[in-house]
């Protein structure tokens, strides 16, 4: 158990025992960092679009948001709340209505191989063998061959996935088809990974071990990683920070340094406690979600008390 | 083994069916040929090798024209795939115009390139442009949205995106249409040679015609449906075979 003091200032209403950890930052959302540029920096970010019935959605609106070189950020939010937008929008594959995105305090300009995205269903090439898809993005910006066959090499044992160089996708499991994914981003050295949801389609054992993977992963390379999800225990598993979206339009309502000590587990109370505190903050939206799902009839509702 | 037996049983019955009509005499061998004829066709075709010299002038011809259409397809279907002016306007037409037998160029043709290869080749690439066209559109909108963005995201743009993203991702999508043209620009090119002479294929069964000799007409049909099943058989069902190893795909039979 862990024994750390923290401020406690939950401003919700309930019980948690003195060892839970999460805490609601009292300051600005994302300006928390002091003068140092901010590796990924969001500044009012806005994004509107017209739906098929001709009605102009908006989808993300004032978004302001700083990543610290070498954090693991998580955003959680109910479904259509635009956080997958978002991770879109910071690859350069969209672009916002209005706002900045700065990386090392500069404007991107489309997408680019600092910054690489891991996608929910992967998005692997299935024409490609492992290895060719590991290489990929080196082959793009026209390494030596002699350079990425090692790189390739080195990230595949990376991921133990060495014995499967010469495999196709489709002959993988779930969990090697992202780990696969994991390898040909890292093997493009970016700064930052955006992973959308990349464990949303596994299994929970597999999704435990890549869980594990990830944070080793993560502490030997000391990426920066923005980890979209919408399960709020993933989140306060692997983030030093959760930021909650509301539902649409999609804004930060507030964000919970995650201070437990790592190597962390699903199962730890602690990490229970502390997703508790944050999907409690969260439901009015999620409920907000579902009724926008349900449209009509029967409507589930998440009431206080239920655990993510 | 069973499927052997059964092609074995077919064609067999196939073959008797066409003996027995010959025997029974009903028509005149010049009006129906025997089995024999054929085949006696067939051989002197090959001995003085103008059977060879045709096949060569018109794979030849096929090729080429056949590999316009897909140059030519590829650009166009991306163009009006990824373009929303060009899908409204031009997709419609492209639709209406494959119901216009590629022939009807040839008058066309004629008046533009002479009594010419080029004439040919014309009438080849309007046969087969279309159906590529309409593949390589299908299969670009087809194509899973997240490779391009993946590719984009991995630092892929501009012909290298096409190249080695947006074509290989859009192959199991378009190689149907690839195949389909490929049937469209045979027929055109059979057509085209049996209008004037033109040393192909379709040349050497005009002359059948034009000598009464109904053995070497249809000597050269099963040439023309020989080379016309290899092909398909060797390229695309080999490529077929090659996309659903990789793509792991259920075999479509």
């Amino acid at each position: 158990m862990s024994t750390q003091s923290v401020p406690r200032q939950f401003p919700v209403a309930i019980n948690l025992p003195q060892r839970a950890t999460a805490t609601r930052g009292p300051v600005p959302v994302g300006r928390a960092h002091g003068l140092a540029i901010p590796k990924v920096g969001l500044s009012e970010i806005c994004l509107s679009y017209r739906t098929q019935s001709g009605e102009r959605l908006q989808a993300l609106t004032g978004i302001n948001l700083d990543v610290r070189a070498g954090e693991f950020l998580c955003i959680v939010g109910p479904s259509g709340c635009g956080k997958s937008t978002l991770l879109h929008l910071i690859a350069g594959l969209q672009v916002p209505t209005s706002g900045q995105i700065l990386v090392d305090g500069i404007p991107i300009q489309g997408p680019g191989t600092d910054r690489i995205m891991i996608f929910q269903d992967h998005g692997l090439f299935p024409w490609l063998t492992v290895g060719q898809n590991v290489e990929f993005g080196m082959k793009m910006k026209g390494l030596p061959k002699a350079e990425r066959r090692e790189k390739t090499q080195h990230y595949l044992h990376l991921v133990h996935l060495g014995k499967f160089e010469n495999s196709y996708i489709h002959q993988l499991s779930g969990g090697m088809r992202q780990r696969v994914a994991i390898a040909r981003a890292l093997a493009t050295e970016p700064d930052v990974l955006l992973m959308d949801e990349p464990f949303a389609a596994l299994d929970a054992q597999t999704r435990d071990l890549l869980h594990d993977e990830l944070e080793r992963i993560w502490r030997n390379t000391g990426r920066t990683i923005i980890f979209v999800t919408h399960n709020v225990r993933e989140a306060v598993r692997l983030g030093d920070r959760v930021v909650l979206l509301t539902f649409r339009p999609g804004r930060v309502k507030s964000e919970f340094p995650i201070t437990l000590p790592r190597p962390r587990s699903l199962e730890d109370p602690t990490v229970t406690l502390a997703a508790r505190a944050v999907l409690d903050e969260l439901r009015d939206d999620i409920n907000r979600s579902l009724d926008a799902e349900y449209s009509a009839g029967i409507k589930p509702r998440i009431e206080p008390g239920v655990s993510a | 083994m069973k499927r052997a037996m059964r092609y074995i049983i077919f064609y067999a019955g196939l073959l008797g069916l066409w003996i027995l009509l010959t025997e029974l005499k009903i028509w005149p061998p010049y009006l129906f040929p025997t089995p024999w004829g054929v085949a006696e066709s067939l051989y002197a075709g090959f001995a003085d090798h103008s059977y060879w010299i045709a096949i060569r002038v018109s794979m030849q011809r096929v090729l080429i024209g056949y590999g316009i259409s897909v140059l030519l397809g590829m650009v166009l279907g991306l163009g009006v795939a990824s373009n929303k002016f060009l899908e409204e306007t031009m997709g419609g037409l492209l639709v209406s115009l494959q119901s216009l037998p590629s022939i009807c160029w040839w008058p066309l043709a004629l008046l533009w390139f002479g009594l010419s290869q080029n004439a040919i080749l014309f009438v080849v690439v309007m046969g087969s442009l279309l159906s590529v066209t309409l593949a390589m559109e299908d299969g670009r909108k087809q194509m899973p949205k997240i490779f391009g963005q993946a590719g984009r995201n991995l630092g892929a743009k501009g012909f290298k995106l096409f190249w080695y993203v947006l074509l290989p991702a859009s192959l199991p999508f378009i190689v149907s249409g690839l195949k389909q043209g490929w049937a469209f620009a045979w027929r055109s090119l059979i057509t085209a040679e049996m209008l004037y002479l033109s040393l192909g294929l379709g040349q050497v069964l005009m002359m059948g015609r034009d000598l009464n000799d109904m053995s070497a007409v249809i000597a050269v049909m099963l040439l023309i449906i020989a080379l016309g099943y290899i092909v398909d058989g060797i390229v695309f069902k080999g490529m077929e075979r090659r996309l659903q190893n990789k793509w792991g795909l259920a075999p479509a039979n």
